[in-house]
This record gives C-alpha cells, structure tokens and sequence, in this order.
C-alpha cells in the first residue's frame, strides 16, 4: 500500500522523496508500458478471440488498478480519520479522480471487447455491475468533497464515506455475484496457476506493472499539487490578514 | 430509556405530521404502480413479470424521497446541536432517526407495496413475502440513507449529493429483495436471499449509527 507511511508521514521529507520518485514512477512506467505493448502486439493471434484478445492488455491492468486504488483510498483515508494527518487526507484526495479514471477505462475497454465477443456493447452481468457501482462510489466521493466548502468537513466526510465504501464494496461484489454472472472468473491468480500461456502472461503482467507505476507517479503528482494548493492557500490567508 | 422513547415520539410525530412523510411516499408509491402499466403495456402476462420487482424498485426509491428532511431540519434549526449535547449517546440518537423514518415510510410502505404488487398481476401467494421484504428492505434503506442524509448535512445541493451517496449503498438490499421475489415466484428456494436480506438490515442497524454519528458530528464541529 503506501510505502513506509510512518517515514513519508513528515511533509518535508515526503517533498523531498517524492521530488524524484515521481518522475522515475513515470519513466519505469512508459519503459514497461513500452515493453508491454511490444510483446503484447507481437503476441500470435489468439485461436477463438483473434487480434480482439490485445484489449486485454489494457483491460485487465485497469480492473486491477481500480480495485488497488479503492484499497489505496481506503487505507489513506482511515489514517487521515485517526491521526488527522494532512498528507493523508492528500493521499485520499488525489487517489480518487485516478481510480475512478481507472475504473471508466475498465469499464470502456470492456465494453469495447464485450461488442466483438459477446455481442453487446454492455450487459448486465455480476463483473460489470459491480464495477460500474465501484465507479459511482468514485463519484460519490469527488462529489462530496466537492460540494462542502470548509476543506477539513470535506475531508473527514469524505474519509467516513470511503471507510462505508469499503465495507460495503464487498458485499456488493458478492451481491452481484449472486445475482448474474457471465464474465469469465479469474484467470491470472488462481490457485492452479495461471490459465494462459506465457506468451500473453508477460505482455499482461508487464502493463499490469507499468499500470501500476503509472499510478504511483501520478498519485505522488497529485499529492504534491494538494500540499501545493494548500500551501498557497494558507499563504493567501495569511496576506489576506497583513 | 424515556430519553430515547420521547425521541422516537418526537421523530414519529414530527414525519408523520404537516401530512409528510407517509402521504408523500405512499402517493409516489401508488403513482409509480399507475404509471408502470401505462409505460409498458397493460399485457398482463408481461407486468405479472415485472411487478414484483417493479413494486421493489419503487420502494427503494420512496425511501430516497424522505431521506433530505432526515438530519437537514435538524441541522438548520439547531435540534442537532441540542441531541449532541443530550446525555443519550449520539449513535443511539441517530438510530432512533432512522427507526422513526422507518415507523413512519417504511412500514406504511411495506403495507402498500403487496397491494400494488397484486394490483399489477403478481400472485397473491407473493404478498406476505413482499410484505415482509419490504419490511426488511425498509429498514435497510433508513439506515443506509441516513449515512448518505448525515454526509451531505451542509453541502451544496445535498438532497442530490445524497442520492449520489445512497445509490451504491442500495444494491445489496435491492438485488437480495428482488432475488427472493423472484425465486418465489420462479418456485425456487427463496429462503437464502430473503435471509441475506435481513442480515444485510442487521448489519446496516448495526454499524450505519457509527458512520451517522460521525458524520453529524463532523458538520456540527
């Protein structure tokens, strides 16, 4: 989750640390992306699903981003709640618009494969519906930051909502599980091991990595753009008073 | 124990008077159920096959409909501050909001809803069912409305922010009612989701006054 929260919990030395981190996420990020999408498209076509299968290259990476995120927004915004940490409440705060960009990727890649293979654009399927719930909790949450002025309301609403977020999420999975299923289950990490062959596995797993440190350079971005933003504001108050 | 009771007095008095909250509701209710054969075709065969989940759909969002005077009067008029102040624990206070909501849209609501279901075509066998899915259903949906309701005290637009929150929160219920109608119906084992449904009403009774309580807390501080 968050690398040594208790080291990176000073903003001095979480400043300094991300100052370089950030963009060397970004670079690891574009080299794997690069490799990725290489042997992705060098990959042979797939026997039933042919040239369609490399849109899950992009699917599969963001389904699990959107999932790692929630957790990510979770656990900064528990600690936010209970120490009343500011860099916290950052974390939480910039975490939200990516994953619910992550989210709405997996759900338009997926609706882009769905057309091919199954012959709809969308249905209403277990998977599908618990994303798309995933992703109106995103939206939950950057809506109610974003319609309560006083920035420490918004933020411990926020954080309250996030933690009913994240007990609820798993019951929704189940619910829908239960309700409708036709998405394909696992097939990655499963206890037999995976159920493809290498030449996809790599391809998968490298832009399942280079997702992930995309994630990571942009979230540090976005905490640094918040630490910023609530720097100046104070700055500004602090002129405003003379 | 008369502290809490002179609440749940206060709560049920103040939504069932000025012919709120059970006349709205049930007038939405019944115009929801006129209105769905209209829009899809007054076959009976096919609104037999929607009408147990029609009438399920409709409560959900009956419930939804009271939930922005839940905390929100309270809140502009000060009786919040007064309740945080009270020697009753603020969980217990906002326990018997949602329980008041609860006496006074939910269980009229779940009298009603068997009645449209039936009105629609479903089997009358399906009635004591329905009634006691939307009993349950109630229940879940106060709760869990009144996490959305505490959240967007203060905000801009909260009766809107509030239906944003509370829709994710209202698939289990949702999904878990319409199951076991279904299953009825279907002449399926219907036990398993009806039993979900009210451990998913236990749970939100259970741990919805602890994010309430901290969310009032929250816009009062």
């Amino acid at each position: 989750m968050i690398p040594a929260p208790a080291f990176l919990s000073n903003p001095e030395r979480f400043m300094a640390f991300s100052r370089w981190a950030a963009p060397m996420f970004g670079v690891i990020a574009v080299a794997l992306a690069l490799a990725g999408l290489w042997l992705g498209f060098t990959a042979p076509e797939d026997y039933q699903q042919g040239d369609t299968v490399r849109i899950m290259f992009i699917h599969v990476p963001a389904a699990w981003l959107s999932m790692f995120v929630y957790v990510c927004l979770a656990v900064a915004s528990f600690l936010a709640l209970v120490f009343r940490h500011a860099l916290a409440d950052a974390a939480a705060q910039a975490a939200a618009p990516l994953g619910a960009a992550f989210t709405f990727l997996a759900l338009v890649t997926g609706a882009l494969w769905g057309r091919p293979m199954w012959g709809a654009w969308w249905v209403w399927d277990a998977r599908l519906t618990s994303v798309l719930v995933l992703f109106l909790v995103y939206l939950a949450y950057i809506a109610l930051r974003a319609s309560l002025d006083d920035e420490a309301k918004a933020a411990r609403a926020g954080a309250i909502l996030a933690l009913v977020g994240a007990v609820n999420l798993p019951v929704v999975k189940f619910s829908v599980d239960w309700w409708n299923t036709l998405h394909q289950g696992a097939s990655v990490f499963r206890k037999q091991g995976p159920a493809m062959t290498n030449e996809f596995l790599w391809p998968l797993l490298l832009m399942g990595l280079a997702f992930m440190a995309a994630f990571g350079s942009l979230w540090l971005v976005g905490i640094r753009a918040q630490v910023w933003r609530r720097r100046a504001e104070a700055a500004a108050l602090r002129a405003a008073r003379g | 124990m008369s502290r809490a009771l002179a609440l749940l007095s206060r709560e049920t008095v103040l939504a069932w008077g000025r012919g709120g909250g059970p006349l709205v509701s049930l007038g939405f209710y019944a115009g929801v159920a006129t209105l769905l054969p209209l829009a899809t075709g007054p076959e009976p065969a096919r609104l037999a096959a929607v009408a147990p989940g029609a009438a399920w759909v409709a409560l959900a969002l009956a419930a939804l409909l009271s939930l922005d005077r839940l905390f929100e009067r309270d809140f502009e008029d000060g009786a919040l501050d007064l309740l945080t102040l009270s020697p009753l624990p603020l969980e217990i206070a906002c326990a018997i909001k949602c329980l008041g909501q609860w006496l006074a849209t939910g269980a009229p609501l779940a009298l009603a809803a068997p009645v449209a279901a039936i009105a629609l075509g479903a089997k009358p066998q399906l009635a004591p069912l329905i009634f006691a899915c939307s009993l349950m259903g109630g229940l879940a949906f106060s709760f869990m409305g009144g996490i959305g309701a505490s959240l967007s005290l203060g905000a801009r637009r909260g009766g809107l922010l509030t239906a944003v929150i509370v829709l994710p929160l209202f698939v289990p219920p949702v999904i878990f009612g319409g199951g076991a109608l279904d299953s009825f119906s279907g002449g399926l084992p219907w036990r398993a989701g009806f039993a979900l449904l009210a451990a998913y009403a236990a749970a939100a009774v259970a741990l919805g006054p602890l994010a309430m309580a901290a969310a009032c807390r929250n816009a009062l501080s």
